[in-house]
């Protein structure tokens, strides 16, 4: 069993409740922090610990909050992207719905080492009774003296709000996160300047996802240098995963990122294989933004080296090979799904998603869905698949946000590991009306360059 | 014109006062969802007016946010409003199979409201709850590992709640 950090009392009867959250170790990390520790110091053993922001870029969270300004008299601010509207990723939700404490902990002690008095968690509209359970926390913690005036004696103000967002995908970006709270259109801001200079009302702001918030806590309680000394390189610390798609355990795991991709698949204590005895055909290991694998080349690197389940491993190989931890949204395709099919659903979602602020993003991502539902519904023609791979590089690193080219990626992947499964849509229209191309040969052994 | 209970007046100016002085227009997203829940599920054009007085903003500014965002309904919907996720993992786990067989039911197409006005179809994008799949929202709360069986139950609660409310 891997070392549980965020989730170990998660299912604790009662965790939900200050009372049993307190008794549990509760409110530990706020009265080291607080009466031990500066804020620097506290800045200082996240940068230790080398901890990556969670919500999926992977940028190193100490590091973040040592680029705050800090200009004399301009308040800052601290906000929590709980927006998580990323196909394949649900674990943020289960983290803020089973152990709520634990976020309002970690903000505590964040919004200490940044100077923020007033946090808000920006959570997706759809999450309406997350609201209340994270409120009720929030009015628990407050009850207790965690927030508020002063607290503990030491002269630090500080108040949450949780704000609900609406139902859009790209309110997760972050600036477009900080537009939504402003009361505006969901539409990212040109960067520079970045939210750590001029964020929520031009006034600098950190942005980070729950996970990250929540992982602060085992950090102060246990030091930066211990946290760091679990799981493997640039990989420090325990990551969810959301494993979902053809599994028999479809769920939230916590691991230490020492474990393979086939352990995670196919052992009980996670995923527990692929229902019916199916084999694995692809896999999506890090929210629908990055790139897909055939089932070869996810179990095992280019190079032969088992797939690990790390950012370095999943990374292995690049784009060409390789493939990204992005934020934990692992999705599994079984012999019997359709590429074509999965990659025109995320198509869809992009398109629907998309702000409208660039062109090539607003125009492209519309035709990628109307040139897949083509190829899917037995109207493609070969020409386009070539178009599809053409359409998706001029969107590619031509935009303002990164929703660009993250509808890109899944299409460009897909294309470039399935082209075959493609062509024999074009080739076998009505064959592919009535039944699936299969798993053919992408779960076949990779011919291994022989050691020189 | 419809207004706000003192009670929801109260709400209002509690979410106001999270903000900085001059930046109440932050609170138009929570006030919208408000002024939906209270005004009939859906906001009119009169009820957008009504929100941009009560943040002194212009309308248009309401009107901007409000067509940007999915949850907002700009036309009214039924009592019950089903939001079946179609995404990627919940395709993979039978979500068309479920919109089918929604559509059969209710007679209705993605998009249209039933008859009586009890029940609206519609499709949404992943919600966050691809290892519960099938799913859909209703209300409030999300409805995981849909079945035809649990389609029927959940239609008939729909059915027997809106007697009893009436
Ligand atoms: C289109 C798009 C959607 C995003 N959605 C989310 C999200 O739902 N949750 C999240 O934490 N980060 C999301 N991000 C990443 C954020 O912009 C930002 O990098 C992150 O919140 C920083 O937190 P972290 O460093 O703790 O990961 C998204 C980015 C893009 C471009
Ligand atoms: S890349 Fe797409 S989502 Fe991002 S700003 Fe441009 S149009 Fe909007
Ligand atoms: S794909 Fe349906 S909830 Fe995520």
């Amino acid at each position: 069993m891997g070392r549980k950090l965020l989730l170990e009392k998660a299912h604790v009867p009662g965790i939900r409740t200050y009372e049993v959250y307190r008794r549990e170790g509760g409110y530990r990390s706020v009265e080291k922090a607080l009466k031990t520790m500066t804020p620097d110091q506290v800045t200082e053993e996240v940068k230790k610990s080398g901890l990556r922001g969670r919500g999926g870029a992977g940028f190193p969270a100490g590091m973040k909050w040592s680029f705050l300004a800090k200009p004399e008299g301009v308040p800052r601010y601290l906000v929590c992207n709980a927006d998580e509207s990323e196909p394949g990723t649900f674990k943020d939700r289960y983290l803020m719905e089973f152990i709520p404490h634990l976020l309002v902990e970690g903000l505590i002690v964040a919004s200490y080492a940044l100077g923020s008095n007033k946090t808000f968690i920006y959570i997706r509209g759809e999450y309406a009774w997350i609201v209340d359970i994270l409120e009720q926390a929030i009015a628990e913690a407050k009850n207790n003296g965690w927030l508020g005036k002063n607290i503990l004696g030491t002269g630090f103000d500080l108040e949450i709000y949780v704000q609900r967002g609406a139902g859009a995908y790209i309110c997760g970006e972050e600036t477009a996160l900080l537009e939504s709270l402003e009361g505006k259109r969901g539409n990212p801001r040109i960067k520079p300047p970045f939210p750590a200079v001029k964020g929520l009302w031009d006034s600098p702001t950190v942005v980070n996802n729950v996970e990250t918030l929540a992982a602060v806590v085992p950090i102060i309680n246990i030091g930066g240098d211990e946290y760091a000394k679990i799981g493997v390189g640039k990989s420090t610390g325990t990551k969810l995963i959301s494993a979902c798609g053809n599994i028999n355990k479809p769920g939230v795991y916590e691991i230490d990122m020492t474990i393979s991709v086939e352990e995670f698949i196919y052992s009980d204590e996670y995923c527990g294989g692929i229902p019916d005895g199916k084999r694995l055909k692809a896999c999506i290991p890090g929210g629908s933004s990055v790139p897909i694998l055939p089932a070869n080349l996810l179990l095992k690197t280019a190079k032969g080296e088992k797939r690990m389940m790390n950012y370095e491993s999943l990374s292995d190989g690049g784009f060409a090979t390789g493939t990204m931890m992005g934020s934990g949204g692992f999705i599994v395709l079984d012999e019997d799904q359709c590429v074509v099919r999965h990659t025109l659903t995320l198509a869809r979602f992009y398109r629907h998603e998309s702000c409208g602020q660039c062109s090539p993003c607003r125009e492209g991502t519309g035709w990628m869905e109307k040139i897949l539902k083509n190829i899917e519904y037995g109207k493609g023609k070969k020409s386009d698949i070539d178009l599809l791979w053409d359409i998706q590089r001029k969107i590619e690193g031509n935009t303002i946000c990164p929703l660009g080219d993250a509808a890109a990626w899944p299409v460009a992947a897909a294309i470039r590991h399935f082209r075959d499964e493609f062509e024999w849509h074009v080739l076998y229209p009505n064959a592919a009306q009535n039944r699936n191309y299969g798993l053919a040969h992408y779960a076949d052994p990779l011919p291994v360059a022989a050691k020189t | 014109m419809a207004q706000f209970s003192a009670e929801k007046l109260n709400k209002v100016n509690e979410i106001i006062a999270r903000y900085p002085a001059g930046k109440q227009k932050s609170a138009l997203i929570p006030v919208l969802h408000l002024a939906q829940e209270e005004f009939g599920g859906w906001l009119s054009a009169e009820t957008m007016d009504y929100v941009a007085s009560l943040l002194k903003i212009e309308p248009i500014e309401v009107y901007e946010v409000a067509t940007f965002y999915s949850m907002y309904n700009l036309k009214p919907v039924g009592k019950y409003v089903f939001e079946v996720c179609q995404t990627g993992p919940c395709m993979l786990n039978g979500s068309d199979d479920i919109i089918e067989y929604i559509k059969d039911k209710l007679g209705i197409k993605v998009g249209e409201t039933t008859a009586d006005g009890l029940f609206t179809l519609k499709t949404v994008e992943c919600l966050g709850a691809c290892g519960y799949a099938p799913m859909m929202q209703l209300g409030k709360h999300y409805r995981e590992h849909l079945t035809k069986e649990k389609i029927d139950a959940i239609i008939e609660e729909c059915e027997r709640n809106a007697v009893t409310n009436n």
